[in-house]
């Protein structure tokens, strides 16, 4: 099978995140993933979508993003593009679920999330350019970076 | 256009919050409102019913996040209801469930207020 590409741009705004999670249902759908992964596969791209609005875009709305999702015969990948203030993933720090509620706090699930849902989750800036790539494998003995028992 | 709601009935002295649609970081504020209103009101008894969340991110669970401990400092608590499947299995990526009462159906939450209000 021949590797297919579909691209949707949406305003860096949370009203658009449905039309993100319809845009990745459509697609994972068609391209055969089960029910679950690709309920998975939205909640990742809502989770990455959201994260560009909140931080590197400060909820600023005229921006915008890049959402392309590539499928090719083992995997399925949804690249997600932003010109914000770009994210250090060593920074992250996994969150506390006791100590958030203590602090009535609400928010760090996002890139915990990503990573529990998706086979890989990668980040590059190049330029002014941020991307997060979203990866999901076909065959289960690729997942996790091949770091699964 | 929200395609989120939240319906409010009342059961003796407990709150019941209908959820409906999907819950991102969009609609989030519409359920941070309806918990406040509860506040407001000085309900603290609050049982969410999920049977008709159809999807739920971060920022959903959030707004939980951010009230249960005012909530339960109060003397209440918000128990979370007949969630579907696709809806718990992300309460549980979080390990909601440690922190959360979360039950099956709206009529155990109610008996579990009713149990704690006996033996109180």
């Amino acid at each position: 099978m021949a590797r297919s590409t579909y691209t949707l741009t949406i305003p860096s705004s949370t009203r658009f995140l449905e039309d993100a999670r319809q845009f990745v249902e459509t697609h994972a759908q068609e391209a055969e993933f089960a029910d679950t992964a690709v309920e998975q596969f939205k909640i990742a791209v809502d989770e990455a979508c959201t994260n560009i609005i909140e931080h590197a875009y400060k909820g600023n709305e005229d921006h915008h993003i890049d959402i392309t999702i590539i499928i090719d015969t083992d995997r399925f990948t949804v690249r997600i593009r932003d010109e914000g203030e770009s994210f250090d993933p060593t920074s992250y720090k996994e969150p506390n679920l006791m100590e958030l509620a203590k602090k009535r706090r609400a928010g760090g699930f996002g890139v915990h999330i990503m990573r529990r849902l998706m086979d890989r989750v990668e980040y590059r800036t190049r330029g002014n350019v941020n991307e997060v790539r979203l990866t999901k494998f076909r065959n289960a003995e690729h997942r996790r970076n091949g770091d699964q028992a | 256009m929200s395609n989120f709601s939240v319906g409010f009935r009342s059961s003796n002295s407990i709150k019941v919050l209908d959820l409906q649609g999907e819950l991102d970081a969009h609609t989030a504020s519409e359920l941070e409102a309806a918990i406040q209103k509860c506040q407001d009101e000085q309900h603290y008894h609050i049982i969410v019913n999920g049977r008709n969340l159809q999807y739920i991110s971060s920022a959903g669970l959030g707004v939980f996040m951010a009230y249960i401990e005012e909530v339960r400092e109060q003397g209440g608590d918000i128990k979370i209801a007949a969630l579907q499947p696709k809806v718990f299995n992300v309460f549980d990526l979080l390990g909601f469930p440690m922190l959360f009462d979360i039950v099956e159906t709206e009529e155990e939450a109610l008996s579990k207020f009713h149990d704690a209000h006996e033996e109180g």
